[in-house]
């Protein structure tokens, strides 16, 4: 098995409260049934949507948000798959694409010794 | 929790105190998605919630007054924490509630508007769930609302129930709210169904609130008290299994709560204690009667007719008029439920009221003349509201032509 990073991007603000209830519902589920087959390493958490960039020699402190709001992360997972096609396969049941978000699925670097 | 974080910002920072609610409520969800439900959700939001208040008491006390009766309390960083603590323990937030309820049951503000407050703040339902149970579209909902507000943040502090001088004075506006609350669940015209329980449970929660405060616990509240547990005592027998709508005559008898019977006995028992006879002592004995009664055939109508004639003195109005003819005619015959229908004044109020041609219908069916029985629930069924009506009319459309087949 190996290990993979979801990074969830795309803000699911602003919503109705009716509405939001109802995506939390689909994140539990998901997050249940790959809690199931033994996928979650660390369930991870969600992040702030502010916060501080710096950046370069000079290490300027610059406020955030440091992309659009499509492409914040707003939290992320530690998963484990057999390969980085069953990870991608496994993203596929996250309810954040309904609401216009994308997860990037990152391997995690191994060394093989 | 609006009504907490109310008394600690001031009825002024009504909005306020619902983005903080509004926030807490959002990260919660927020968190929950990743490391699932806690074990006391509501808990964890009351927490939450509390600390958002401290934090926005923190950062704005400079710029805002907050609520005025606790002064300088919240100013000094010695006694916000326990002053805050204090105002969300368990008994603060039950006075909050009341307080807040008072509060909305404002003087100046028309009484479904009061109800529509009450809604909102109390019992946190959107403004399109509040739409949606009073038939109205969410504009008109959100309008209705935002006045409300804007004339309770007039008032600068929130309703001291303590030792007011006009609490007595603005108790019956609260019952009346409650009263209607309570009816919209029971006969609401609710597009999806015709029972809407979450408005019922919600009107006697707060009607319980009432009969915990000493000042509150009058005759009246009883007496509003006994009415809503003697008619939510048939909750469950009002629509069968497949949803649709049983009349009284009709209903399982044996599945009335007869705990909620006896609550509401105790109630009414309790309600006779002061001189005063309202409009909900009279339904509740009413509801009473049907409640005792094993079977339709053994109510005592008569003791009904008699109620129904002292209501029509105390708080006259057609419908009222049309229930005391339904009464008669089970006393008196269907011939003299008719006459009784045709004698009530205003009856053009009942012209929107699919109940007023239903009856017109049953009675025409009992006295034999199908033709015109049929016309009635014709009438009755391009009135209905929602679909649980719409069949439970459609059903005795159906009848009065089996009815004539036989013949």
């Amino acid at each position: 098995m190996s290990q993979f990073v979801y990074l969830y991007r795309g803000a699911d603000r602003g919503r109705s409260p009716e509405k939001m209830q109802e995506m939390m519902q689909k994140w539990m589920t998901w997050m249940k049934q790959l809690t199931d087959q033994g996928h979650i390493k660390d369930p991870g958490q969600p992040l702030e949507h502010t916060g501080k960039l710096v950046k370069g020699k000079q290490k300027t402190v610059t406020d955030g948000p440091f992309a659009e709001t499509k492409d914040i992360v707003g939290g992320y997972t530690l998963i484990e798959a057999r390969d980085l096609d069953q990870a991608v396969e496994l993203s596929k049941g996250c309810p954040i694409f309904e609401v216009e978000g994308a997860v990037e699925v990152r391997p995690v670097m191994k060394m093989n010794m | 929790m609006v009504a907490t974080l109310t008394r600690v910002f001031g009825v002024h920072n009504l909005a306020l105190a619902e983005d903080v609610v509004q926030d807490a409520f959002c990260r919660a969800l927020e968190v929950w998605k990743f490391r699932g439900l806690p074990e006391n959700p509501s808990a964890w939001l009351m927490a939450t919630a509390k600390n958002r208040a401290l934090d926005v008491l923190r950062r704005e006390r400079t710029a805002r007054t907050f609520a005025p009766e606790l002064g300088q309390l919240l100013d000094s960083e010695w006694t916000v924490v326990p002053v805050v603590e204090e105002l969300f323990g368990a008994n603060a937030i039950k006075d909050d509630q009341l307080r807040v309820m008072f509060s909305c049951c404002h003087p100046r503000l028309p009484e479904e508007a009061q109800v529509a407050l009450v809604l909102h703040i109390l019992c946190g339902f959107s403004m399109s769930e509040i739409a949606s149970a009073f038939v109205s579209s969410d504009a008109a909902i959100e309008k209705r609302i935002s006045r409300a507000k804007k004339v309770l943040a007039g008032s600068k502090r929130l309703f001291d129930v303590a030792g007011a001088d006009d609490f007595s004075g603005r108790l019956p506006a609260v019952h009346r709210a409650l009263y209607l609350l309570f009816n919209e669940g029971y006969h609401g015209a609710s597009p999806e169904s015709a029972v809407r329980t979450d408005l019922c449970r919600e009107a006697m929660r707060l009607v319980e609130l009432l009969l915990e405060h000493p000042l509150a616990a009058t005759p009246v509240t009883h007496a509003l008290a006994a009415l809503m547990c003697l008619h939510a005592a048939r909750l469950p027998s009002r629509v069968d299994a497949s949803g649709n709508l049983i009349s009284l005559f009709d209903q399982d008898r044996s599945r009335w709560d007869a705990q909620l019977v006896a609550q509401g006995q105790k109630f009414l028992e309790l309600s006779a204690a002061g001189a005063e006879l309202t409009e909900y002592h009279i339904e509740a004995a009413i509801a009473w009667i049907h409640a005792v009664a094993q079977r339709t055939e053994e109510t005592d109508w008569g003791q009904i007719v008699s109620l129904y004639d002292r209501l029509m003195t105390i708080r006259p109005s057609p419908i009222v008029a049309l229930n005391r003819a339904i009464a008669i005619a089970q006393q008196a015959g269907a011939e003299r439920g008719l006459e009784e229908i045709r004698a009530i004044v205003n009856s053009d109020r009942l012209a929107e009221y699919p109940f007023y041609f239903a009856a017109l219908g049953d009675m025409e069916l009992r006295s034999g003349r199908l033709e015109n029985a049929r016309e009635h629930f014709r009438q009755a069924l391009a009135l209905a509201r929602n679909p649980m009506e719409r069949r439970f009319l459609e059903d005795r459309v159906a009848a009065c032509e089996v009815h004539r087949t036989m013949i």
